[in-house]
């Protein structure tokens, strides 16, 4: 990446963004998360602020500077437009891990996000855990390994006294689930029932035995058409 | 990138592609000329192209390409017996726009200016053999378009800058924080000295040079600004040589936008 890309000029990378663009030109699709984001119209066209930093290395416009013949700057003038851009803190970082500065090429998902809905009477100061992970979601994984052991096919060491796994929830985000806890009336108490979900051996073998009953007769080594083969099996079932 | 070059005797539609050169009549009606660009046997991933279009001398068309070569094209009054005539090589790093003097140059100031991707900008005068009479050497932004009047180059630079330089010494004589974005376009009304810039951060604005002939002082002056909602304004032009109309068009926009 480094070796393809560091040499090239502003012109060259802007003709890789002008071929980038031509590509585009004229697809309105929408995506609905950048719908959500504000970042696209219903028109399907992306919104381009006119307020923010600039990129490092350009000014914020409004100054005029005129110098005369011997090059020393004689008059400094001001306009203003309707933009509202500031300059940048830093310039972002090249090296292989640092701080970016942008948010360009970082993933839009990994954002918890606010569901737009009025809630009539509870407080509007649920924020959403601005949390930006560079890292595949750990939800995520917790996920996938979840799935696996229900398959039977993992064996997860639990971290000794550590909390980790899948927890179901029924609300956008953990704030909410903890204040509809705490708002919930104390006469609709609720019971805990547990679903044991993880394997024991025992049940295990059950299962095996299930899966043999469910052989599948050989089918006949004469018949032509896949169509045939396919009805065979499913009457074997 | 499509201009018109006008001569005293006619006026050609210039397109410039990937493939190289090609010359039509006013109307579309005949292509008059097709210069295809050499492609190297084993491109070094780098693309090839034409890019920068202007008439200058009142017999010649310039057309820069992305070696950095300047084609010079000897147009005849009539028919179709185009030559190339020179090539102009003093700039290392892709043209990216060509300009011919649009008013009164002064002494010794050249009428034909040349950028790249540099910001390198070449000055030259025109004539059976074209003279490179200054350079003025880039500061590493990309200079994407530029205009000469009355020995004023006015410059567009990709980091959002218009910078007026004196034609004949090759000084800075103003420098404009215009715009937020890469600078697209700019264009020159001969008559009055008004300059139009469009930008990728959406404004189009609308300047005054002026020069004054007997104390020399340039000057540029702020005159209005447009925004385009939500368009990267890719190409912006007077429709007439006073600068009373503008049009303006952009990235994915079937429209064009007069003003």
């Amino acid at each position: 990446l480094f070796q393809t890309y560091n040499c090239l000029s502003d012109g060259e990378f802007q003709l890789i963004r002008q071929t980038l663009l031509i590509f585009f030109q004229d697809m309105h699709i929408r995506v609905s998360i950048f719908l959500k984001d504000k970042v696209q119209n219903s028109n399907g066209r992306f919104v381009l602020p006119i307020s923010g930093p600039v990129p490092w290395g350009t000014e914020v416009p409004g100054l005029i500077r005129i110098f005369n013949h011997k090059g020393v700057e004689v008059k400094r003038a001001e306009f203003t437009t309707a933009g509202n851009y500031v300059t940048p803190q830093r310039e972002g970082s090249f090296e292989l891990y640092g701080d970016r500065v942008l948010k360009l090429g970082t993933n839009m998902y990994s954002v918890t996000r606010p569901v737009e809905t009025h809630m009539s009477g509870s407080s509007k100061n649920l924020a959403s855990q601005a949390k930006e992970n560079v890292v595949p979601s750990p939800l995520a994984k917790e996920e996938l390994n979840f799935l696996a052991r229900l398959l039977g096919g993992l064996d997860i060491q639990k971290p000794a006294g550590g909390e980790t796994g899948f927890r179901l929830n029924l609300f956008t985000t953990d704030e909410e689930e903890e204040h509809a806890a705490q708002t919930r009336p104390e006469e609709l108490s609720y019971k805990v029932i547990n679903i044991e979900a993880t394997q024991e051996p025992g049940r295990r073998a059950e299962l095996f035995r299930i899966l043999g009953e469910l052989e599948v007769a050989e089918p006949r080594p004469g018949s032509a058409e896949k169509g045939e083969d396919l009805l065979a099996l499913m009457d074997g079932l | 990138q499509a201009a018109w070059c006008e001569f005293p005797s006619r006026v050609l539609l210039v397109l410039t592609s990937q493939r190289g050169v090609q010359m039509y009549e006013s109307d579309g009606s005949t292509m008059v000329f097709w210069h295809a660009l050499d492609v190297p046997e084993h491109p070094a991933a780098h693309s090839v192209f034409a890019r920068g279009i202007a008439a200058a001398g009142g017999r010649f068309i310039c057309v820069g390409t992305s070696s950095g070569a300047v084609l010079v094209f000897d147009i005849p009054p009539k028919g179709s017996n185009v030559t190339l005539s020179e090539i102009l090589e003093q700039h290392r790093d892709p043209i990216t726009d060509i300009a011919a003097e649009q008013g009164q140059a002064p002494d010794g100031a050249g009428d034909l200016v040349t950028a790249d991707d540099s910001g390198t900008l070449c000055l030259w005068s025109t004539g059976e053999e074209f003279t490179l009479l200054g350079k003025i050497p880039g500061s590493g932004c990309t200079c994407s378009s530029v205009t000469l009047w009355n020995g004023i180059v006015a410059a567009g630079y990709g980091n959002g800058q218009i910078r007026l330089w004196e034609a004949g010494s090759g000084r800075i004589r103003a420098q404009v924080s215009a715009h937020a974005r890469w600078i697209y376009a700019l264009d020159l009304a001969p008559l009055t000295g008004k300059l139009l810039s469009g930008a990728e951060d959406s404004f189009v604005h609308v300047w005054q040079l002026s020069r004054n002939p007997d104390t020399d002082d340039i000057e540029i002056q702020h005159c209005h600004a447009e925004c385009v909602t939500d368009a990267q304004v890719c190409g912006a032009r007077f429709c007439d040589p006073a600068g009373d109309t503008f049009a303006v068009t952009g990235y994915d926009l079937s429209e064009v936008l007069c003003y």
